[in-house]
């Protein structure tokens, strides 16, 4: 009996700090720590939409609510130009790696077959690959690339959108496929062999069991791709050329110079675009 | 003749390698073949035009090996990328049990709130910072009202290190939730019953349960910041070398650029990356047993 007391004293301790909604000392400590951490997550964000309203020109005080810095950034056509770039990049490289993902996730989840295991690890490499590593080797390939095409043809190229949107679609490719994956798995495979009893070939039953079912996914990995390409800094930093540049290289230069209230409205407008997004992923989660 | 079951065999077989050629192919052109080429650069030289000499040497390596710069360089990058790895982790699982312990109809909402930073431009989070830290910014005029005077906040390593781990805390919480989310929260009370405290159930039970989801959040952190230059730069201002500044330096704007030394550089990153998840994976799965 008297061994026995200390650990039900624990125990009830234990069951006080993880049981659900009841108040406790470690409940509560858990709870205001957690509320700090929202807070600190969220604070910079909010206080860099004030900011964006603000009359200082130096876009760091509070001097008054102004919509000029709005103005004049849809009236200045460097930044204009960068956004309808970045646009642009991200929904070629959405399309173009939304349809190799999904097809390289089918191969990879529907057939064995030797190399598998290779392939599996060349497609997950992305992910883990540090991604300044990725955008010097790019960069050096288009050098070479573009040295070969000169002593060819004579023609000389630079780095453009086309070779930013390539670097794009090799990292997109590999979350899409992760992606799509997940949803194939939680397919299930006897609606594929009901409809081919009935008589379907299998075009038929791609396009009428298949894809309906895994579009959700589908859209999730374009959503994702959509996402990272529009976010992406670092590839876009060493593959745009002169004259190309994207929303987040222009921000980056500008703000490497100092801070205005400009780039602060310009990044509360990325940052509701960002969050209709993740809107956007989560209402098309739920109808799942 | 073919048989029926040799023709479906064959279709599969078309039918496979047309699922695989187009991926394959990017990957290996665009992903695959970049790595190689900056791996044999490594090995080359450089003119005083900054154009790449094919002529095979060690000095790069050498170079890295010898100079304290690139020395100073690599320990940095490792000391802050672990740095914040642990602090993340120390933040992170905290909150993953606030948000896995709270009533069901508040855990989604909770958990949105940390996809909404996930989803949102990495540079637009950081350069929140520089609006927060600067000379004349709200916590220094908040300072000056309650009379303890400005400081210098920004360009700072601290400033760096608050960056980082603000930048990286989401893909750290993620994971972690996963993880936790699965666990069995009835196992605590069960170990609690047959005589541990809270510090043996969590180290013996719930520890190494959510490992995981410990490993996932924190080599999604890691990688990113042992190769980061965008935070130092930023926030750090520029004034101490990280490894990402020295190679986006010998790339892009170095006089003359030098690409066969920041391919150096860039294939000891990897090299350091991959023993350093190595020997954590071994740890981490000494632990779980």
């Amino acid at each position: 009996m008297i061994k026995t007391a200390p650990a039900t004293t624990a125990s009830a301790r234990i069951r006080g700090a993880f049981s659900e909604g009841r108040l406790t000392w470690s409940g509560l400590a858990l709870t205001v720590f957690s509320i700090l951490v929202y807070l600190f997550l969220y604070v910079p964000i909010v206080i860099l939409v004030i900011f964006s309203f603000t009359r200082d020109e130096f876009g760091v005080r509070w001097t008054g609510f102004t919509f000029d810095w709005y103005i004049r950034l849809f009236n200045n056509p460097r930044m204009m130009g960068a956004a309808w770039n970045t646009l642009v990049v991200a929904t070629v490289s959405t399309i173009v790696s939304t349809i190799i993902g999904t097809l390289l996730a089918m191969a990879m989840e529907r057939y064995r077959f030797r190399g598998r295991n290779a392939i599996e690890g060349l497609i997950y490499l992305p992910i883990v690959v540090p991604e300044i590593v990725m955008a010097v080797a790019l960069l050096a390939f288009s050098a070479i690339i573009f040295d070969v095409i000169r002593m060819v043809t004579g023609e000389v190229l630079r780095r453009n959108l086309a070779t930013v949107t390539i670097g794009h679609i090799a990292f997109s490719i590999s979350f899409v496929v992760v992606v799509v994956r997940t949803s194939l798995k939680n397919f299930d495979r006897r609606l594929e062999e009901a409809a081919a009893d009935l008589g379907a070939d299998s075009w038929n039953i791609f396009w009428r069991i298949t894809f309906p079912l895994i579009l959700p996914g589908i859209i999730g990995g374009a959503l994702l791709a959509f996402t990272l390409s529009l976010d992406d800094f670092i590839i876009s930093l060493f593959l745009s050329g002169p004259g190309t540049s994207l929303l987040p290289v222009e921000v980056y230069n500008r703000v490497r110079r100092a801070i205005t209230p400009e780039i602060n409205a310009i990044s509360t407008l990325m940052l509701i675009l960002s969050m209709a997004l993740v809107a956007l992923s989560q209402v098309l989660q739920r109808r799942r | 003749m073919a048989t029926i079951q040799q023709q479906q065999q064959r279709r599969d077989r078309i039918r496979l390698a047309l699922l695989l050629t187009p991926g394959l192919l990017w990957l290996l052109l665009f992903f695959a073949l970049p790595l190689v080429i900056i791996f044999l650069y490594s090995f080359m030289t450089n003119d005083a035009l900054g154009r790449v000499v094919y002529e095979p040497t060690l000095n790069n390596y050498i170079t890295i090996f010898t100079q304290s710069l690139y020395v100073n360089a690599y320990w940095r990058s490792i000391w802050t990328s672990v740095l914040t790895t642990v602090i993340c982790l120390l933040i992170g699982y905290p909150l993953a049990v606030f948000i896995a312990r709270s009533p069901q109809q508040w855990r989604m909402p909770l958990l949105m709130l940390i996809l909404i930073p996930f989803w949102t431009n990495f540079l637009v989070r950081i350069y929140a910072w520089q609006i927060i830290l600067a000379n004349n910014g709200i916590i220094n005029s908040f300072l000056e009202i309650i009379g303890i005077g400005r400081l210098t906040l920004l360009n700072t390593e601290g400033a760096t290190l608050i960056g980082l781990i603000y930048g990286e805390l989401p893909f750290m919480v993620l994971p972690l939730y996963a993880a936790i989310d699965r666990f069995d929260f009835t196992l605590m009370e069960a170990a609690a019953d047959l005589g541990a405290n809270k510090v043996q159930a969590f180290l013996r039970i719930m520890l190494p349960m959510t490992m995981p989801g410990i490993v996932a959040g924190s080599v999604l952190v890691f990688i990113p910041t042992l190769g980061q230059f965008v935070v130092s730069e930023l926030l750090g201002g520029a004034k101490v070398d990280y490894l990402g500044n020295l190679i986006q330096r010998l790339f892009l704007r170095a006089n003359p650029i030098n690409w066969p030394l920041g391919s150096a550089m860039a294939v000891l990153m990897m090299l350091v990356l991959l023993v350093l998840i190595m020997m954590y994976f071994r740890v981490t799965s000494e632990e779980e047993r």
